[in-house]
């Protein structure tokens, strides 16, 4: 299945490091199967997280099946609730957040979307991890 | 409201809390990650380089605009947190408020930043400070709101977090003044000030 066709993966984490290490291991995982979009630090750089930021980074991993947000620590959490509230409504959606670790959640995810899984099934075996 | 006294609230917040910076870093790396103060001071400048327009704004389209600003430029939890909370404010007054508009749309902001960080009262956030003076607001104590803000900032010292990066700190939280509650103290101190404590 191409990549189009599969459910889109962003990372967020305060830390652009983590985020593109992250990112690293799925592409490592799955090649080019799923739409993969990273996003690390606050707006001046620093470690954070940025709602202007995740918005560009839904719009790169964009996938007509959709995106889920693999995200970090509480900031990143909300910045990214925020950001899916922000996006227009044909996409809102279609644009779930994790909860799930950021780096195992993202390869699970990746992993399960590049299978052609549709996107409540890539957010439900991401969320596994945590026992649920 | 006359655009004046629009442009001198938002400048009085703004700089007010560009000037606390330093202490809301201090305050949150006793119990968070150390970038309030900074994260705020970023979103404030952001909102007075739009001072021109946000001052020939209605009021609601000010705060709209503003929390806009504070969103996309804060950065950590307390952008989309106060963004809520100005965004919300904007889209519950009305052009020219009275108390009553005040206290209710302050009520409706209050829910939304509720929401937004999935707290509650007592949990030593910002809305420890921000719930007793909608309340006061709401008894007709307009006069007294800034003891109040103060009174609430004091009283998350001893609170235990279970919101927010502080909650990883368990215990080690209490005995510290939330840096969200003092950052509320000091937007509505200047507010109460600038208005005589009333609405």
């Amino acid at each position: 299945m191409s990549a189009a066709g599969n459910v889109g993966i962003v990372i967020v984490s305060h830390s652009p490091k983590v985020a593109e290490g992250a990112a690293d291991m799925v592409r490592q995982m799955v090649g080019d199967s799923v739409p993969l979009a990273w996003t690390g630090g606050d707006p001046s750089g620093g470690l954070g997280t940025s709602v202007e930021l995740i918005l560009g980074a839904i719009d790169r991993a964009w996938s007509e099946a959709g995106v889920v947000i693999l995200v970090d620590l509480g900031g990143a959490e909300t910045n990214s609730e925020m950001a899916v509230e922000m996006l227009a409504d044909e996409r809102r959606g279609r644009v779930l957040v994790c909860n799930a670790p950021v780096v195992e959640g993202s390869v699970i995810a990746a992993a399960e979307a590049s299978g052609g899984s549709p996107l409540a099934a890539v957010k439900r075996a991401a969320e596994e991890l945590n026992g649920g | 409201m006359d655009g004046a006294l629009q442009r001198r609230l938002i400048e009085t917040v703004a700089t007010r809390i560009i000037a606390a910076a330093d202490e809301l870093t201090r305050l949150d790396q006793a119990i968070g990650d150390g970038d309030h103060g900074f994260n705020m001071k970023r979103g404030m400048e952001a909102v007075l380089a739009d001072i021109e327009k946000l001052a020939g704004q209605s009021l609601p389209e000010a705060l709209k605009t503003a929390g806009m600003a504070l969103v996309m430029k804060v950065g950590g939890a307390s952008g989309p947190l106060y963004g809520t909370l100005f965004m919300t404010l904007g889209k519950e007054l009305p052009e020219r408020p009275g108390r009553a508009d005040a206290v209710r749309a302050f009520g409706a902001a209050i829910e939304a930043v509720k929401a937004r960080g999935k707290s509650e009262r007592g949990q030593k956030t910002m809305l420890d400070v921000l719930i007793p003076v909608q309340e006061s607001l709401g008894r007709g104590e307009a006069g007294a709101i800034r003891r109040i803000a103060a009174e609430a900032a004091e009283a998350t010292i001893p609170m235990l977090a279970t919101r927010g990066r502080a909650s990883f700190l368990g215990e080690r939280s209490v005995g510290h003044m939330d840096p969200g509650a003092r950052s509320s103290h000091i937007m509505i101190d200047a507010v109460a000030e600038l208005l005589g404590g009333g609405a």
